[in-house]
C-alpha cells in the first residue's frame, strides 16, 4: 500500500487541495542515530488523524517536531503550505498548534479559570480582572459544551475534566492544530465519551486533531485516517475505515501479528481435581467496593479478570493481596486459612501483586535497573542478611536475560527505559521473590503492542511452570488470551467464572456490560 | 462531580438549588481558604476564652497593643507567604532582621541621616534576598540550605557590627514607635500602619497581578507553570527579594520598637514567622496560602503570648502551646488534602 493513495473525503472540498500541515520529508538525527526518518505527514482541517507506531516508531519525535519542542535535522514543515521554522513550542503555539499531554500540565491549585486563561489573563489597569476572566473561561467551556463552574479549584475536578480543562486552556487561544498525547489513558468509558463528544466538536469548528492512543478501539472509533511509523520510517497513510485491525497491527510490528491472536495455551488442566487452589477467597468483602467475592487462584492456570473501570477490579486484587485491608471473608493460602496482613506477610506467603500504576507505586526511575530488581528481595531478606554487590548483579543479570530487558543494562536508571521495558524490570523485581500466587493489575497499561506480547506470553510461560496468576486488564481480548479462567466483575461482584474457551470477546462484552447500558451513569474510580 | 454534568449546557439547573448545594459549591470553590478559616475560628475562640478567664481580656488596648508588639512579625509573616506559597521556605528572615537593625543603629549612631538609612536598611534585606533567591533558581540549591546560608551570612554581618546593643536616638525612628493615633479607646502607631500596609499590598499583589498568581503557580506546579510561559524564573528568585524587603522593613520596626539595635535580636524569630504562616493556612508545600491567613496566624500567636503573661505562667508554655497548634494543623491540613485527592 502506497502512502498517498488514501485521499480523506471526509473535510471540506477546499482544504481537499492542501494540508492544514504538512512535513515533507522529516528527519531527525540524535548524533549517529536517525529517530525520524524522511517521513512525510498531513493533516487536514477537521480530521482526527491517528499516529500509530510501537515505542520508539518515531511517534513523539514527530510530534515534538510539529509542536516545536525539537528542532528537524532535514525537511521542512508547511504551514497552510508556507514552510515555517519552529525554534520553541512557544513559535508552535503562536501558529496555533498546541499539544495536551498525557500528564496533565495544568496547577490543580488554582481554579478551572486560571488555568485556562493563566498566561493570557484579562487585565484592567495591570491588574487581574478576575470577573472577566470566568467570563471568557466559561465562554470557552460552553463552546466546548461543558457544563465546568470556571470558578472551582481544578483539584476538586475528576482527571477526566481536568483534561478537558486542558483542551480548553489549549482552544482559548484559538488552536488550529490540537495534538492529544494518550488521552484516554486514565479515563473510563463515560468520560472518553464526554472526550470524543468534544473532539467531534472541534472537528466540526475545523480544528485538526492528532490522536495518539494505545486503544486500538478508540482509534477506530474517533479517527478518520491513519499514519502509521516503524522504526522511525514511514509505513504508510490510511483511512481508517478501510484498514483492517489485522492490518493496522502488521503495519506496526512489521511482521507477523499472528502472536497477538493466541499464545501457546497451556493445556487446559486435564487433571482438574488434582490441582488445588493455592490461594482461595471466600465472601471478600472491601470497602463496600466488593461484596461477596470468591476466588480461587490454582496452580499453573492464569485468572483473568474482566471488568470495567470502576468495577472494583483493583479493589479486590488489592484486598486479595493485603494491600488493603478486607471487611469480611476468608483467605486461604495453601489450605491454611490466614490472609496476609499488609504486604509484607503476603510476600513471606508467597503473594506478590504488581500496582497498576507502574510509576508511582513499582518503579523507582532514579534507581538502577538492577537495583529496582533486588530492592524486594532485600527487603524480605531483612538488612542483616545483606544479598553481596556480585550476587545481586548475578541474580539482576539472569533476570534482565530472562526476561529480555531492553537495553541489558543493570546500570541505567530505570526511569529512562519503556514503558514495556520497566513492566518487565517490575515483574523481575517480583518473581526475584519465588512467589506461588502471582497478581498483576494491568500490567500492559500504556506499553506498545510488541511489548504487549512478550509480556503476555511471559505470563502464560509462568504459569506453565506452576504459578498461580491472576491478571487484570481493562482490555477484554487480551483477558481472554492469558487467561485460562475468567472471572467477571461488575459493580464489585464477581458475577461469573468460564473457562476463556467458552467466551467469545462479544460474548464477554455483554458479560462484563450485563445490567447497565453502555454509557449510562458514570463510573466512578477512586483513585 | 457535582459541577459537572455530561449534558450540554442547554439544561443548566432553574429549580433553586438547596443549602447543601450551595455548600457544595462553596468548598468546589473556597476548599483552600478553609485552614484560614480554621485559624479564624480559633483566635475567636481563644479571645472568648480569655475574656470568659480574665473578665477584661478584650478590650481596645489590649487588642491594639497586639498589633504594636507583633508588628515586625506580621511584616515577615507576608514575606513568608510569598515564598512558601512558591513551595520556597526562607531561614533568613531573623537574622536579616537583626542585621538590618543593627546596622542602622550604628549608621545613626555615626550621624547619618535617617533619610539614607531607612533605605538602606530595605535594600540590605533585598540584597540578601537576591542572593538567596538566585542561589535556588540559578544554582539549584534547596531553597532551605540557601536560605540557612542567608541566615549565618546576615546573623555574622550583625556581629561584624556590633557585639553589644547601641541605643537609638533619631527622633524619626523613635517617632515610628513613639506616636500614638488615637481612635477613641484604640490607638495606632506608625509601625503598626507600616504592618497593616504590608499586609494590604502583600494581599493585592498576590490576589491581582500577574506575579502574584504566578507565585501560586509556581507552588502548584513549576514545570506546568514554565509550559503555561510564565515567567518562573524571575518569580521565584522575586519572593526571596520581597522576603528579603520585609526581613529590612521588620529591622526598622523592630529597632524602632526596642529603641535599639541588638545583633542578637531574633534569632528564631524565622521559626515562629513558619509557625504563623502555616497557622494561618498556608500549605509548606506551596500552592495554597493567604496573606490575610498569616495576619490571622500571627494574631493567633500573639494572643497567646500576651494571654500567658497574663497568667503569669512561664512563656516555655508559649512554645509548648504553639508546638501542639502546629501539629494539630498540619494534620487537619492534611485531612483536607487527603479528602480532596479522595473525592477524585
Amino acid at each position: 500500500m502506497g502512502h498517498n493513495d488514501a485521499m480523506p473525503d471526509q473535510v471540506p472540498e477546499e482544504a481537499r487541495v492542501r494540508p492544514l500541515v504538512e512535513l515533507a520529508g522529516g528527519t531527525v538525527r540524535f548524533g549517529a542515530d536517525t529517530v525520524l526518518d524522511g517521513v512525510d505527514f498531513r493533516l487536514f482541517p477537521g480530521e482526527v488523524h491517528s499516529l500509530m507506531g510501537e515505542n520508539g516508531a518515531g511517534k513523539s519525535t514527530l510530534i515534538k517536531a510539529l509542536t516545536g519542542a525539537l528542532q528537524l535535522s532535514a525537511g521542512t514543515i508547511l504551514l497552510d503550505g508556507e514552510p515555517v521554522h519552529f525554534r520553541s513550542t512557544h513559535d508552535a503555539q503562536q501558529a496555533g498548534i498546541r499539544a495536551v499531554y498525557q500528564e496533565i500540565d495544568l496547577l490543580p491549585n488554582l481554579s478551572v479559570a486560571e488555568n485556562i486563561m493563566l498566561g493570557s489573563e484579562p487585565r484592567r489597569f495591570g491588574l487581574v480582572d478576575w470577573a472577566q476572566m470566568r467570563r471568557r473561561a466559561a465562554a470557552v467551556l460552553d463552546d466546548l459544551g461543558l457544563d465546568i463552574d470556571p470558578a472551582t479549584t481544578l483539584s476538586h475536578h475528576s482527571i477526566a475534566v481536568q483534561q478537558l480543562v486542558a483542551i480548553a486552556r489549549a482552544l482559548s487561544t484559538d488552536a488550529r492544530v490540537l495534538v492529544l498525547d494518550e488521552p484516554t489513558s486514565s479515563l473510563d468509558a463515560a468520560e472518553c465519551a464526554e472526550l470524543f463528544r468534544v473532539i467531534a466538536g472541534l472537528k466540526e469548528r475545523g480544528v485538526a486533531i492528532i490522536f495518539i492512543s494505545h486503544f486500538l478501539d478508540q482509534v477506530y472509533e474517533v479517527c478518520d485516517r491513519v499514519t502509521v511509523l516503524r522504526d522511525g520510517s514511514l509505513v504508510g497513510e490510511y483511512l481508517t475505515r478501510e484498514f483492517l485491525r489485522v492490518d493496522l497491527v502488521q503495519a506496526m510490528l512489521g511482521h507477523n501479528a499472528e502472536a497477538l491472536r493466541s499464545r501457546s495455551r497451556l493445556q487446559v488442566v486435564e487433571d482438574d481435581a488434582v490441582r488445588r487452589p493455592f490461594l482461595s477467597v471466600r465472601g471478600l468483602s472491601s470497602q463496600r467496593r466488593i461484596a461477596d467475592a470468591d476466588v480461587d487462584l490454582v496452580e499453573g492456570d492464569v485468572l483473568g479478570i474482566a471488568g470495567l473501570l470502576g468495577s472494583g477490579r483493583t479493589e479486590l486484587a488489592r484486598a486479595m493481596t493485603g494491600v488493603d485491608r478486607a471487611d469480611a471473608g476468608i483467605i486461604r493460602i495453601d489450605g491454611a486459612a490466614r490472609g496476609p496482613r499488609g504486604p509484607r506477610e503476603a510476600i513471606a506467603l508467597g503473594v506478590v501483586y504488581s500496582s497498576e500504576n507502574r510509576r508511582t507505586e513499582g518503579i523507582i526511575g532514579e534507581l538502577s535497573v538492577g537495583d529496582n530488581i533486588t530492592l524486594a528481595l532485600q527487603a524480605q531478606q531483612g538488612i542483616l542478611r545483606r544479598i553481596g554487590g556480585a550476587r545481586q548483579r548475578e541474580l539482576a543479570q539472569s533476570w534482565v536475560e530472562a526476561l529480555d530487558i531492553r537495553p541489558p543494562d543493570l546500570d541505567r536508571p530505570a526511569g529512562t527505559l519503556s514503558g514495556g521495558n520497566q513492566q518487565k524490570v517490575l515483574l523481575a523485581r517480583l518473581l526475584a521473590l519465588a512467589p506461588r500466587v502471582l497478581v498483576l493489575d494491568e500490567p500492559t497499561r500504556g506499553i506498545d503492542v510488541g511489548a504487549k506480547v512478550e509480556i503476555q506470553n511471559l505470563v502464560g510461560d509462568l504459569a506453565d511452570n506452576g504459578l498461580s496468576v491472576m491478571f487484570i486488564s481493562a482490555e477484554l481480548e487480551e483477558v481472554l488470551r492469558v487467561g485460562n479462567r475468567v472471572a467477571i466483575l461488575h459493580d464489585g461482584k464477581i458475577v461469573e467464572t468460564l473457562p476463556a474457551e467458552e467466551l467469545t470477546p462479544d460474548s464477554l462484552l455483554a458479560l462484563v456490560a450485563q445490567g447497565s447500558s453502555v454509557g449510562s451513569a458514570p463510573v466512578k474510580e477512586a483513585r | 462531580m457535582s459541577t459537572t454534568t455530561t449534558t450540554p449546557t442547554a439544561g443548566r439547573r432553574i429549580v433553586p438549588p438547596r443549602l447543601s448545594e450551595y455548600a457544595r459549591t462553596f468548598v468546589a470553590r473556597h476548599a483552600s481558604v478553609m485552614p484560614m478559616l480554621a485559624a479564624l475560628v480559633i483566635l475567636v475562640l481563644i479571645l472568648i476564652g480569655a475574656q470568659i478567664h480574665f473578665g477584661d481580656f478584650v478590650n481596645p488596648r489590649t487588642l491594639s497593643s497586639l498589633l504594636l508588639d507583633n508588628a515586625y512579625l506580621l511584616i515577615l509573616a507576608v514575606g513568608m507567604t510569598f515564598v512558601i506559597v512558591t513551595g520556597g521556605i526562607d531561614l533568613s528572615v531573623g537574622s536579616v532582621m537583626a542585621f538590618t537593625g543593627i546596622a542602622a543603629a550604628q549608621m545613626l549612631d555615626h550621624g547619618v541621616s535617617s533619610a539614607i538609612v531607612i533605605p538602606a536598611m530595605i535594600l540590605g534585606g533585598a540584597v540578601i534576598g537576591l542572593m538567596i533567591g538566585v542561589l535556588v533558581q540559578y544554582f539549584d540549591v534547596q531553597p532551605f540550605i540557601a536560605s540557612l546560608a542567608g541566615l549565618f551570612l546576615a546573623r555574622g554581618l550583625a556581629y561584624v557590627v556590633s557585639l553589644k546593643s547601641i541605643r537609638v536616638e533619631n527622633e524619626h525612628v523613635i517617632w515610628l514607635q513613639s506616636t500614638r493615633w488615637w481612635f477613641g479607646e484604640w490607638y495606632l502607631t506608625p509601625t503598626g500602619v507600616l504592618a497593616l500596609l504590608t499586609v494590604v499590598v502583600g494581599a493585592l499583589v498576590m490576589k491581582y497581578t500577574r506575579f502574584g498568581r504566578t507565585v501560586y503557580a509556581v507552588g502548584g506546579g513549576e514545570q506546568s507553570a514554565r509550559l503555561m510561559g510564565l515567567a518562573v524564573a524571575r518569580t521565584k528568585v522575586l519572593v526571596y527579594v520581597i522576603s528579603g524587603v520585609c526581613g529590612g522593613l521588620a529591622g526598622l520596626v523592630l529597632t524602632a520598637y526596642s529603641g535599639a539595635g541588638y545583633p542578637r535580636n531574633g534569632i528564631g524569630t524565622e521559626l515562629d514567622v513558619i509557625a504563623a504562616v502555616v497557622i494561618g493556612g498556608t500549605l509548606l508545600t506551596g500552592g495554597v496560602g493567604y496573606v490575610v491567613g498569616s495576619l490571622i496566624g500571627v494574631l493567633v500567636y500573639g494572643t497567646i503570648h500576651t494571654v500567658i503573661s497574663y497568667m503569669g505562667a512561664e512563656q516555655s508554655w508559649m512554645r509548648i502551646i504553639i508546638g501542639l497548634m502546629l501539629l494539630m494543623f498540619i494534620v487537619v491540613q492534611r485531612v483536607i488534602v487527603v479528602r480532596a485527592e479522595r473525592r477524585r
